[in-house]
């Protein structure tokens, strides 16, 4: 009682705190200067959706619907029809990314590897509506980083 | 003085010259207190261990003038049904008072504006006009938030007041003199021969009362972000809320600035008496004053980087239970040395 009466008067406890934040004051910092540098990223980072195509052109998307049916956001919406060679394809695959947890469900249900997460995450949107993103802009995604795609998926098929 | 005398009359001349001395106070004052909030945000980033603003200049050097033009560029805000007078007086009552202060302050031996014999007196009042710019922009506003930050903030700063006054009262008795030159000058002689030393208690108890007085953190229930949003000043936006900013960051400039002087030597060397004098009589006075200033501004920041926010009953217990005694104790003590000529700081 008396003990703690002198230490809370002495303020010990106090000078205690402010030699910690003290410590602190010169210890290194941890800032990420951040556009110039960046922070390291796994290949298995789950970013923006990109829709990809075989190496002669042909999207890779077969309207299987299994993405859509494994979703546990309801975030993707596909409709299908058949294409004029007759082969199964979607003529809708929206993505609203309002809805999207970022889980990677739909790439990992996917059984031709169409639909990926890709390692883009700085994307604004400005207008109401730009957050579907459509099948068109899938795929214009996906032609952009496919290098980065197929590196990040091929580091990770050992594991799979 | 001479040059503007001898083509204006007498009277004119004078005034002009005060109204030159007051700028030549308040402007670097104004810059001070805006490069204070970057070494704020600076110090307390560096404890947080992260790098602090960095983007605006060099080093963020630009930052307190960036921030300065945004709160320029933005809408002052009036509430409905607030009291519209009281409502713009108000910052100017927490600046004002804060500024009026260093009328009396002696930055160097002969660098003082006005000689006053009661500047002691002068100070302590001019400190606590200053609560009433809260009072009244918490009553203002015509919001229930400010109205209980404006409440809390009154009772606190009543309390510590008390402490304050009875710190002050054992400085003067060390002192034999309210006029802040005379309590420097009373402090002459060595690092040792300065109050910080025989006065101990009261130099802790007046610079937590000073901390208090500001509402600064860990004292700052008066804003209390997470329980009444801001406090006295939620109401406040653009130019108005820069003015209470400014008033807030120059009054922790003067309470560091005081305790500077009255318990560390004000402008005296900390080389007195010691083979280093020599060496270092180039320097000025007002710098010596400067360096001391900055240790208690530093430690207002440190504070805020290491101290959450008292409960409330818990700062009046402080106030009233343990400062008040220990003060009244510490100034027989004081008094007890001064009648007994205790060497070397009494004789």
């Amino acid at each position: 009682m008396f003990k703690n009466y002198i230490k809370s008067l002495l303020l010990l406890e106090l000078l205690k705190g402010l030699r910690l934040t003290g410590r602190y004051f010169f210890a290194k910092k941890f800032t990420v200067q951040y556009p110039e540098e960046r922070a390291p990223m796994s290949p298995r980072f789950r970013g923006l959706h990109a829709q990809r195509r075989y190496e002669n052109g042909e999207e890779r998307c077969i309207a299987c619907k299994l993405c859509e049916a494994t979703c546990p956001a309801l975030a993707i919406t596909i409709d299908v029809e058949a294409r004029e060679d007759g082969s199964r394809r979607t003529s809708r695959y929206d993505i609203d990314l309002f809805k999207c947890i970022f889980c990677g469900f739909c790439q990992e249900s996917c059984p031709v590897d169409a639909i990926v997460e890709t390692r883009v995450y700085e994307y604004a949107f400005e207008d109401p509506g730009e957050s579907i993103m459509t099948k068109e802009k899938l795929l214009a995604v996906g032609d952009k980083n496919e290098s980065q795609i197929s590196a990040d998926i091929a580091a990770q098929a050992k594991y799979r | 003085m001479e040059l503007l005398d001898s083509f204006l009359p007498h009277d004119l001349a004078a005034v002009i010259w005060i109204v030159l001395k007051i700028v030549l106070i308040v402007l670097p004052l104004m810059g001070l207190v805006a490069y204070y909030t970057l070494a704020e945000r600076k110090v307390i980033g560096f404890m947080q261990v992260r790098i602090g603003p960095n983007r605006v200049g060099p080093n963020g050097l630009g930052q307190p003038i960036a921030d300065a033009l945004k709160l320029m560029f933005k809408e002052i805000i009036l509430p409905t049904k607030a009291n519209k007078t009281l409502f713009l007086i108000a910052p100017l009552l927490t600046l004002g008072p804060a500024l009026a202060a260093w009328a009396v302050f002696p930055f160097d031996a002969e660098l003082v504006l006005a000689d006053v014999n009661a500047g002691l007196l002068y100070i302590l009042a001019l400190t606590s006009v200053g609560v009433y710019g809260v009072i009244i922009a918490g009553w203002a506003s015509n919001s229930k938030y400010a109205l209980l930050g404006a409440v809390r903030s009154a009772a606190q700063i009543v309390s510590y007041e008390i402490a304050m006054g009875f710190a002050i009262v054992g400085v003067l008795v060390a002192a034999g003199s309210l006029n802040l030159g005379d309590i420097v000058r009373a402090q002459d002689g060595s690092l040792f021969h300065w109050f910080w030393l025989p006065l101990f208690p009261l130099l802790v108890i007046y610079f937590i009362s000073g901390v208090a007085e500001t509402n600064r953190a860990p004292f700052d229930v008066a804003e209390g972000e997470s329980e009444i949003v801001a406090g006295f000043h939620v109401e406040y936006s653009g130019m108005t809320f820069a003015v209470f900013f400014l008033g807030e960051y120059a009054n922790m400039i003067l309470i560091s600035a005081l305790t500077a002087l009255m318990f560390l030597g004000g402008w005296l060397s900390p080389f007195q008496g010691t083979f280093l004098e020599p060496i270092f009589s180039w320097v000025p006075g007002i710098l010596w004053l400067f360096l001391k200033t900055a240790i208690f501004a530093f430690l207002f920041l440190w504070f805020r980087a290491t101290f959450p926010r008292y409960r409330y009953d818990q700062i009046m217990r402080l106030g009233w239970k343990v400062f008040i005694p220990i003060t009244i104790v510490w100034i027989m003590v004081v008094g007890l040395a001064v009648v007994l000529e205790l060497p070397w700081w009494f004789d």
